[in-house]
């Protein structure tokens, strides 16, 4: 396509036309894709938007790493929505959460985003591709109701209403505006509300039991990393020299980063000292973190403007620390 | 608006039935549009194009963009999308290509299609994709009170331009022939039979179709240019209009009072991007290329 505000609208015109679709970009051109989130949002159209991160802002540091749009892929379009996004961190993960990605598109009829950086973007290891027969794949749940019983955004017992595609002769409409259950405009101050609601509240089973997220040593530890991306494999290093020095530092490691794992951290946030969140921009996730843990944690950021990775011995040293 | 037209001078019977009525969501009326608009007759015109055309109406989807032409979308009881604004080509594209069996119309207005959306359009029409452009020009965005767009024409009064507009228009004939279209036409408002004709015509054509619709704006680009009401305007274009079917576009540019140029200007075969796809990889690739799915079915 031209640019990316034909590309990020075009994947929903084949989402319609009955095919799985997705683009991939980087730095501007996710910035230029959010008006197009918010339009697969609202119409929940199910789609993937890959985003391998650079330094921003503007053109900002091109093919360099950076972790600093995390905020933006949640809250980049206009009004009040919700997303998924996941955060791979090697080659493998690309592949598998790739699949993860569409079929929770579908599930939740939903934008999901994966979230690289650059260096998980342009890394060469050995991925395992299954059998196509060995993978999971989540159906499209098309209506079983005949046209004058179907109503295009009625909800189910999960709030995600059943899909439809162009030719089939539903005669359906799809709109931006706030709209009805029937998919037509209604732009009433009740609409607004229960519609808002529930392009939230369909996301709740992925903020709790169903985030996705890698830990380890949390049963006794007193401090613990909270990172996502490349950042996570730093921290790894760092972890392990932590634990060399007796530190009980644990592990928990995003992969789903939206919608954030709030009751996990603040289960957590009960009974260690303190959170370590290093991330590859200058605060962002770690804000979920503190508001997560409410206080009843220290919560410390390890901030970097990107361009390359953490060193290690930074992300040591605020662990060091906050054992302490 | 002239107090005389609103008088209905006979009674309407009960059994009345407008023709048209099959093809739009009646259950949505009134619409929006105001009195002496005319979208409302581009899209009387194009419900009797689909019906002499005999199309499939399971298989006709219409996308639309913002503004009074991007409601057309929310009125046409077929498949229709109301999408962002000047983004209407580019998802019309996908359904396109997930659904190569549908026939996919853009019903837009001047400002999102070519303010906006110019950019798509150009692409759309260099690769000669397959959809078929409707654009309703009013010469104003009229949704939005008024202002100036590329198509309002030098010294009109808007809302932006109270002195009069200075900046050159765009003739978009002449932009859709330079950009590859396969089909270029212009017609008015005042004249039903011939774009009626004229969206059959498209209808049934392979590749990039146009037709700019020279339309009616009373309640924002005519009151404030002292040129009257729905009435006039189609008087207007009876006075103004001459027929010249293939003339050189580039000698088709609008001004505020001059001649309107209407006809058929361009019908060219050019393969379109569906087949050139398929020629170029079927020439790289040999047998080891397979038509892409055209649309996953349910059971997949």
């Amino acid at each position: 396509m031209e640019d990316e505000l034909a590309a990020s609208i075009t994947i929903q015109g084949a989402v319609w036309g009955g095919a799985k679709a997705f683009t991939v970009t980087s730095g501007p051109g996710f910035s230029l894709m959010m008006e197009h989130i918010g339009y697969a949002a609202m119409t929940e159209t199910p789609c993937v938007f890959v985003n391998v991160q650079r330094g921003g802002p503007s053109t900002g540091l091109p093919t360099l790493p950076a972790q600093a749009d995390m905020m933006q892929a949640r809250w980049g379009s206009h009004g009040d929505y919700g997303i998924i996004a996941l955060c791979p961190n090697s080659p493998q993960e690309c592949f598998d959460l790739t699949i993860t990605a569409f079929n929770l598109s579908e599930e939740f009829r939903v934008p999901v985003m994966m979230m690289l950086d650059e260096c998980v973007g342009h890394m060469t290891e050995k991925v395992v591709i299954p059998e196509a027969d060995k993978i999971e794949v989540t159906p499209r749940r098309y209506t079983t109701l005949p046209p004058e019983e179907f109503h295009l955004f009625e909800p189910k017992a999960d709030m995600v209403p059943d899909m439809v595609k162009a030719g089939d002769g539903y005669r359906f409409h799809v709109t931006g505006l706030t709209h009805d259950e029937r998919g037509y405009p209604n732009m009433t101050v009740e609409t607004q509300d229960r519609l808002g609601r529930r392009l939230l509240d369909k996301l709740k089973p992925m903020a709790n039991g169903r985030a996705l997220c890698e830990t380890e040593g949390l049963e006794d530890a007193d401090v613990v990393v909270v990172s996502y991306g490349i950042t996570s494999r730093v921290a790894q290093r760092a972890l392990q020299m932590a634990r060399q020095r007796g530190i009980r530092a644990g592990k928990f490691r995003l992969i789903s980063a939206w919608p954030f794992p709030a009751e996990r951290i603040r289960e957590l946030a009960g009974r260690v000292k303190a959170f370590v969140v290093p991330e590859l921009n200058l605060g962002q996730m770690v804000l979920e973190v503190e508001r997560a843990a409410a206080g009843k944690a220290k919560v410390i950021p390890v901030s970097h403007a990107g361009g390359t990775v953490h060193n290690p011995d930074a992300i040591l040293k605020a662990i060091v620390e906050a054992a302490q | 608006m002239n107090e005389a037209t609103l008088e209905i001078p006979y009674e309407i019977p009960e059994d009345a039935f407008n023709p048209v009525e099959p093809f739009l969501r009646m259950e949505r009326m009134p619409h929006i549009w105001c009195p002496g608009c005319g979208i409302g007759t581009t899209v009387n015109c194009f419900t009797r194009a689909l019906l002499d055309s005999k199309a499939n109406l399971d298989k006709v989807a219409v996308v639309s963009g913002i503004g009074c032409t991007g409601r057309v979308a929310g009125y046409a009881r077929l498949d229709s999308f109301h999408t962002t604004h000047g983004r209407a080509i580019p998802f019309a594209t996908g359904l396109k290509l997930a659904n190569p069996e549908l026939q996919v119309v853009v019903y837009s207005g001047d400002g999102d299609l070519f303010a906006i959306g110019g950019n798509h359009f150009i692409h759309a029409a260099r690769r000669n994709m397959d959809l078929k452009v409707i654009c309703v020009n009013n010469m104003t965005y009229a949704m939005t009170g008024g202002q100036t767009a590329p198509t309002t024409p030098a010294t009109a009064i808007t809302s932006t331009a109270p002195y009069g507009v200075f900046e050159p228009t765009f003739n978009l004939a002449a932009l859709a022939e330079a950009a590859g279209a396969s089909y270029v036409a212009r017609w008015t408002t005042y004249h039903v039979k011939q774009l009626a004709r004229s969206m059959e015509e498209i209808l049934k054509k392979k590749g990039f179709c146009f037709i700019e619709v020279i339309s009616p704006c009373p309640t924002l680009y005519q009151r404030r240019n002292k040129m009257g009401d729905g009435l006039d305007a189609m008087k207007d274009y009876k006075v103004k209009s001459k027929v010249r079917n293939g003339a050189p576009t580039g000698e088709c540019t609008l001004s505020k009072t001059g001649e309107i140029t209407v006809g058929k200007f361009v019908d060219r075969e050019r393969p379109d991007y569906l087949e050139l796809l398929r020629a170029q990889m079927t020439q790289a690739l040999g047998d080891r290329y397979v038509e892409p799915e055209g649309a996953c079915c349910s059971e997949c």
